[in-house]
């Protein structure tokens, strides 16, 4: 689970002094700084490529395929961006949607067990999402582990339970109030595509205006002076990981809806697109840069990747390798200023 | 009148180290107190505890006549005492306007939601007070190093808004990373300021402190041991307080200055050419002999002693120590076979590995060789170790304290340590060994360096200025544009003028 982890590139303070080019440069492009527009232009040219070299991926039909794969990625982009810009990983994404999934089926009407609590279930499911978000967030914090590990435990211990609560035959889900979040159509999409745009427009709010927001940004460029200024470092990433849960557990809901069956196997193959649409989007490992809206570009990134080459027709595995080269470029495109300069990257 | 903050009887004691013992000082209303000493001498430990971010072992604080404890840089912000910091404090991916309000409260920032309009509206007041035009929307990180320190200025003075008193200031070593137009620039502010604050200004550059300051404070190794007034004092009487008795006629030990004795030489070079940096430059040391190499900057004095050591690029010319060829190896592996040891002048990047303890550091390069078969020997190289900490003086509280934790004077001696423990070092090299340090640390190294020659070592060191190339050499290179323009030999008997050195120079 080795992902490039960057080590913090911060220009030394003498290297801009006294310089006015550089005021010049910063009142060009204060807001929406060029080298954050790289990912948008590498949308925009698969974008570009493969409607030129297929007929029907610039077709309304196609784009929606997108969109709807998009929907569970996005959602779970928008709490990891926080974790990310913090400098803090959380890995228990899977473990967190399978054990939301499976509890959900069972407490929804289905053909297991006798419950039908209807948006109780839902509502349980988010629950649980944030009580693993709450236990990462407090073991991390108070017991001063790194997010790496008691992530990765949890991870296990979310998978552990989704297994146990896996009743020996699948439930299927027959609440017709869930499934149909992700049948019903209006404007063409299902309502999981609103909940994701719901739940994007909520992370960009908190991000831009919200002193949990800001925070996030401070904490994961300069722990230290944030903590100094008397900031609550510890309420702020607890709050991160519990938004972290609570999306995956919404993630959990949603390809419940989707599958329309609970399954213990529900998070599988989530954890490692999300994060790297994080990076690739700009929402570095190393914290402090990014953001909601720049890791959502990075989903459609690898949405689109995804959804040109199948297609094209190209092999599943060769489809592997081009996702992890776009992830390489993407991160040699983003860095490239920092290169030299004796950066150490560990 | 009483004084706006008044310390009295600070002591602050860490493991192992005494920062401070009973100093006093007394700030007075609309004025600006001086704080100077040598890196170590308390002075920034003295602001920390006024401003809050350390708490005193014993002692009391009194603010505006009334007994005060300065829990924390909040509480002494809404004391209206503010800290411009050294290192500075702000958050480089943050905007101005939220670093001027990062740690204080603000009406545009109601349970935790930012009206940004608001806050940028207001941060664009604060920097008006300094006459500073930054756009309070965009990020520090874009700001060149002095609209920074503006910056860190406006978060200071904006806590005026929360106090109804005049502030305290306290600046720690603000001009430290600044030009001298730079330095003009913040006088202008502090001068501006004094009309409604009181500022503590801590310094070690002596004329800087004597310019700004009303009174002075002089401290050395945790003491207050002078008070004197701006016009009562001098350059020469701050420079005599500040560095103590140490500041003697010997300050280089000269007095351990004697004939070089006639033995082979331990150091010979011939013709060594560097393209574009140096051409046939000769020289030949020996044992015992302190060689200073001086010249202006790009008087290829620094890559030439580099050369010597094998970490130059296309170097020819012949290199023998002790009467080995070392041949033209790029790398420094033969020249450190042959017992060469170098001590490179940017000490964080090249002599020490910051992260590891002392000890770890001084056994880096030759505690394998102790060992056997691959194996290391621990209790050997740890007793050597040991035994370098304790000959050179080395101050640290333990020899598994973390490097970057010890003064720069000490770092420099865990850098030479490190060769020391070679058993087959023949020859020294020194690149700027005393840069960045201060009088005491300066003397300290000098001793250390004067005391190795006469154990029979062989040193070459580029030096920081005249004066030590008087006072440290046995012979004097001198070079102009890559090439060797003078020599003078055997400085105990006759000590060339400084200006005869200059006029070699340029």
């Amino acid at each position: 689970m080795t992902l490039t982890q960057h080590a913090a590139g911060g220009a030394s303070p003498h290297t801009s002094a006294g310089r006015s080019a550089d005021r010049a440069k910063v009142a060009a492009g204060h807001r929406f700084p060029l080298k954050e527009l790289g990912p948008v232009a590498t949308l925009a040219v698969l974008v570009l490529v493969f409607s030129l070299t297929n007929a029907q991926f610039l077709t309304a039909g196609n784009l929606k395929v997108v969109l709807e794969s998009s929907a569970i990625p996005v959602v779970l982009v928008v709490g990891l961006s926080f974790i990310l810009v913090q400098g803090s990983i959380d890995l228990s994404i899977e473990g967190v949607m399978a054990g939301s999934s499976m509890l959900v089926s069972l407490l929804i009407a289905n053909s297991v067990t006798g419950f039908d609590l209807g948006w109780w279930a839902i509502l349980a499911g988010a629950c649980l999402g944030s009580a693993f978000g709450l236990v990462n967030g407090l073991a991390y914090t108070v017991l001063r582990l790194p997010s790496l590990i008691v992530t990765l435990a949890t991870w296990f211990v979310g998978l552990g339970i989704a297994t146990l609560l896996f009743p020996g035959r699948q439930p299927q889900i027959l609440d017709e109030r869930l499934t149909r979040l992700a049948l019903d159509k209006s404007l063409g999409v299902s309502a999981l595509v609103f909940l994701a745009l719901a739940v994007a427009a909520l992370g960009w709010f908190l991000q831009t205006y919200t002193q949990f927001g800001r925070m996030s940004y401070a904490i994961g460029r300069d722990e230290k002076a944030t903590r100094q200024s008397g900031q609550h470092v510890r309420f702020h990433k607890i709050l991160a990981f519990v938004l972290m849960g609570l999306v995956s557990g919404v993630g959990g809901v949603m390809i419940s809806a989707q599958l329309a069956v609970g399954n213990p196997a529900a998070g599988e193959g989530f954890l490692f697109p999300a994060v790297s649409a994080a990076v690739i989007g700009g929402t570095l490992l190393s914290g402090g840069t990014g953001g909601v809206l720049q890791s959502i570009i990075g989903v459609f990134i690898l949405e689109v990747l995804r959804n040109g080459m199948i297609q094209l027709g190209v092999d599943p595995y060769l489809r592997h390798v081009a996702e992890g080269l776009t992830i390489i470029a993407a991160l040699v495109v983003g860095n490239w200023s920092l290169r030299g300069r004796l950066r150490i990257v560990k | 009148m009483i004084p706006v903050l008044a310390a009295t009887g600070i002591g602050k004691t860490y493991p192992g180290v005494r920062a401070l013992h009973d100093v006093s000082v007394e700030l007075r209303h609309n004025q600006v107190l001086g704080l100077i000493g040598q890196n170590g001498s308390g002075k920034s430990t003295l602001l920390k505890i006024l401003s809050g971010m350390e708490q005193p072992t014993t002692g009391k604080i009194r603010l505006r006549g009334v007994d005060t404890v300065v829990r924390s840089p909040l509480a002494a912000a809404s004391m209206g005492i503010g800290l411009v910091h050294q290192e500075q404090s702000l958050i480089p991916n943050l905007t101005v306007a939220e670093n001027i309000f990062f740690d204080k409260p603000s009406p545009h920032r109601r349970f935790g939601i930012y009206n940004w309009r608001g806050l940028n509206r207001e941060a664009a007041r604060q920097l008006a007070k300094l006459e500073c035009d930054i756009r309070p929307d965009i990020k520090v990180e874009t700001l060149s190093f002095p609209d920074r320190q503006m910056v860190e200025f406006a978060k200071v003075l904006a806590i005026e808004e929360l106090v109804d008193q005049p502030l305290v200031i306290l600046f720690d070593e603000p001009t430290s990373l600044l030009s001298p137009s730079e330095v003009d620039d913040l006088f202008r502010q502090i001068r501006r300021l004094r009309a409604r604050a009181s500022v503590v200004f801590v310094s070690h550059r002596m004329d800087e402190v004597l310019e700004i300051s009303d009174r002075v404070h002089v401290m050395v190794n945790g003491e207050n041991v002078a008070e004197r007034t701006q016009d009562t004092t001098s350059h020469e009487e701050l420079y005599h307080l500040m560095v103590g008795s140490r500041r003697s006629d010997d300050y280089y030990q000269e007095s351990g200055r004697g004939p070089v004795e006639a033995f082979e030489p331990r150091l010979v070079v011939r013709g060594l050419t560097a393209p574009g940096r140096f051409r046939d430059v000769s020289l030949s040391v020996r044992p015992g002999e302190i060689v200073a190499v001086t010249g202006v900057a790009g008087s290829g004095a620094e890559p030439f002693c580099r050369a010597i050591f094998g970490a130059e690029d296309g170097v020819s010319g012949s290199v023998r120590v002790a009467g080995v060829e070392l041949g033209s190896s790029e790398m420094p592996d033969a020249a450190i076979r042959a017992g060469v040891g170098y001590v490179p002048a940017e000490r964080k990047l090249e002599g020490v590995i910051v992260g590891r303890t002392v000890l770890e550091n001084i056994v880096l390069t030759f505690g394998p060789q102790m060992g056997r078969g691959g194996l290391v020997n621990r209790k050997k190289e740890t007793a050597q170790a040991l035994s370098w900490i304790n000959r050179l003086k080395v101050k640290t509280p333990s020899p598994v304290e973390y490097v970057e934790r010890l003064s720069g004077g000490n770092q420099q001696k865990v850098s030479l340590a490190k060769w020391l423990m070679s058993d087959r070092l023949q020859i020294l090299i020194l690149d700027h060994p005393t840069r960045g340090l201060d009088p005491g640390a300066k003397a300290d190294l000098f001793g250390v360096m004067r005391g190795l020659a006469r154990q029979g070592l062989a040193i070459v060191f580029v030096s920081e200025t005249l004066e030590e190339t008087l006072g440290m050499a046995d012979t004097v290179i001198v070079m102009r544009d890559g090439e060797v323009s003078a020599r003078f030999e055997d400085l105990c008997l006759r000590k060339p003028r400084a200006e005869e050195i200059v006029e070699a120079m340029v």
